[in-house]
């Protein structure tokens, strides 16, 4: 057989249902390619005898009814997982082993599959490149000197070099959909509440979503499948029936109305973004599709919103990292103030204290209202946009990122310019919509680019079900060369 | 509004992030340029607007009071740090 991890998840099912494969061959062949691939940095750590364990225990007594039957997979390492360090990328969890599964890898592993290793991402996802997680930078495949995206940066360069057949990420500001674009990989978002927050590394809880990250959309059906559901542990858990996303999977179009806002544009964009749109816009019409303008305007005012937002919660979510009940402790304090700041500032790294710094600032007396209200106050003008727009159009069609996967180092000394990455995909978690990064194309450079599909609350089927019909009809295929081993 | 080095450090404090010195220049410079661009939103006139307090068209559920978990301690010990049989132990707060 030619090399089972150049596969899609779904044919590998496949070849493991049919006895093609057993799941101990599948691991062992992830796990060499995973030996071989040092150099892209994507994992933080590895659970090779326990996958090993689990592969033979399934090949003993296989259950192919499942949906991911012993397929193993690597999760980003801001999921818990029990018994297994759990870092979110930071020195501030160094050592810290939850006692606990977080509620989307216990959904993954009820469905057959078991853990390859915890995927390395910026440190508590604060980050578009991957750059800010203390266990070093990820390499992206695409190239040697590109970062894989961020803050799934190890997530997506895992799924890119074939070390994972799928995995998962968070996204809080398009730490899915980026990295997705960056890859040449597919990455969905789903609905605020669609996948349980629980157990995971708390980031801004008000945006925060855990998705798949996979080859094809196909795949992206069935680990969404696998991973969503209602939870007791989350308050913002939605209650409703599991859908079977990868049944249901459709790739007729016809008649569907898509939206193209106009505001999706920045200055500087390369032509070939422009490029790229124009061109999924003519495979959609194609298709039967019917395209109409809309407008979104208050679209430049997401990505400031978001950093209101973001660190104002992010600030309260990290003021549990306090030296005392886990993870990292300064050795230096005379007293328990003096205790807290160093662990504090030993712990956390530059871009989580700057964030923790503006939302101590935004929420502080005196200062309320004037940010933290008024970023309230834009969020409900933006939800409204799109409110407004899918009482006319079925989903929403745009560039995923205003450009292709740049160079480490490139954007690090300027924190705004790094943040301006997430543009088009920050207005989606304000709003709490479904979003889906597709592989559309490459630059000039031969360096992959996404395009993004917008759904209305709840409505991941219909976006699947547009990607599918897109990436049959769409020529990209991504080519990625062996160099890292 | 700009931030001065006082103001910064003044919320590090409140964060309790104790920072260097040496870094509160560079510091200084990287937040007054995030808000700077924070402030476009200012351009917006939203006093007739509504804040959005959660995008979830439910409120949040209730549960009865009763205890479901428990008994514990030795998980919950586990990473601590410093301990001391049932305690998380932290430094000298009273004299």
């Amino acid at each position: 057989m030619t090399d089972i991890t150049n596969q899609s998840l779904n044919e590998i099912i496949e070849n493991v249902k049919t006895k093609k494969v057993s799941s101990m061959e599948l691991t062992k062949a992830y796990i060499k390619n995973i030996e071989s691939a040092k150099k892209l940095n994507a994992f933080v750590t590895t659970t090779f005898d326990q996958a090993i364990d689990k592969a033979k225990q399934f090949d003993n007594r296989p259950n192919f009814d499942q949906l991911l039957p012993g397929i193993p997979l690597a999760v980003k390492d801001l999921f818990c997982t029990e018994n297994t360090k759990t870092t979110a990328g930071s020195n501030i969890l160094n050592n810290f082993i939850p006692s606990y599964e977080s509620t989307v890898t216990k959904n993954l592993w009820n469905n057959g599959s078991f853990l390859l290793g915890k995927l390395n991402c910026d440190e508590f996802a604060m980050g578009s490149s991957n750059e800010t997680s203390h266990y070093g930078n990820v390499i992206n495949p695409v190239g040697d000197q590109l970062v894989p995206g961020g803050s799934s940066g190890g997530s997506s360069s895992a799924l890119a070099a074939n070390l994972t057949p799928a995995t998962i990420g968070t996204d809080t500001g398009g730490s899915i959909r980026q990295p997705a674009s960056f890859t040449g990989t597919v990455g969905l978002k789903p609905t605020y509440g669609l996948c349980s927050r629980w157990g995971i590394v708390a980031f801004a809880s008000s945006l925060d979503q855990a998705g798949p990250m996979t080859k094809t959309i196909k795949d992206c059906a069935i680990m969404l499948e696998s991973m969503s559901g209602f939870d007791e542990k989350d308050s913002t858990s939605i209650n409703k029936k599991k859908e079977k996303y990868s049944k249901n999977l459709k790739d007729n179009i016809k008649g569907l109305k898509i939206g193209i806002p106009k505001e999706y544009r920045v200055d500087n964009m390369p032509n070939e973004i422009d490029e790229l749109w124009e061109k999924g816009k003519k495979i959609l019409k194609d298709l039967g599709a019917q395209l109409i303008d809309i407008s979104l305007p208050h679209t430049k005012y997401a990505l400031p919103t978001y950093y209101i937002v973001a660190p104002a919660e992010a600030s309260s979510n990290l003021a549990r990292y306090d030296g005392v009940k886990y993870g990292y402790r300064s050795k230096q304090g005379k007293d328990l103030v003096e205790m807290y700041e160093k662990t504090r500032s030993e712990g956390f790294g530059d871009e989580v204290k700057r964030r923790i710094l503006i939302g101590t600032y935004v929420l502080s007396s005196g200062y309320y209202d004037a940010y933290y209200l008024k970023a309230q106050k834009v969020r409900q003008l933006i939800k409204k946009d799109f409110d407004d727009s899918f009482t006319k159009v079925d989903a929403i069609f745009t560039p995923s990122t205003p450009s292709s996967a740049f160079k480490i180092g490139e954007k690090t000394n300027d924190p705004v310019s790094m943040y301006l990455n997430d543009i088009f995909t920050v207005p989606v978690n304000l709003a709490g919509l479904p979003a889906l990064s597709l592989p559309a194309g490459v630059d000039k450079q031969g360096h992959p680019l996404g395009l993004q599909l917008i759904g209305k609350t709840l409505d991941e089927q219909k976006i699947l079900n547009i990607g599918f019909a897109f990436e049959k009809n769409c020529s990209f295929k991504n080519e990625i060369k062996k160099w890292w081993s | 509004m700009s931030l001065d080095k006082e103001k910064i450090k003044h919320v590090a404090r409140l964060a309790r992030i104790s920072v260097d010195e040496a870094k509160v220049e560079s510091l200084t410079k990287d937040l007054n340029s995030i808000f700077k661009f924070i402030e476009q939103l200012n351009e917006l006139d939203t006093d007739k607007v509504e804040p959005l307090t959660s995008i979830l068209n439910q409120s949040l559920r209730s549960r009865k009071d009763e205890v479901n978990d428990g008994k514990i301690r030795e998980k919950i010990l586990k990473n601590s740090p410093k301990k001391n049989e049932e305690f998380f132990v932290v430094p000298k707060v009273v004299e």
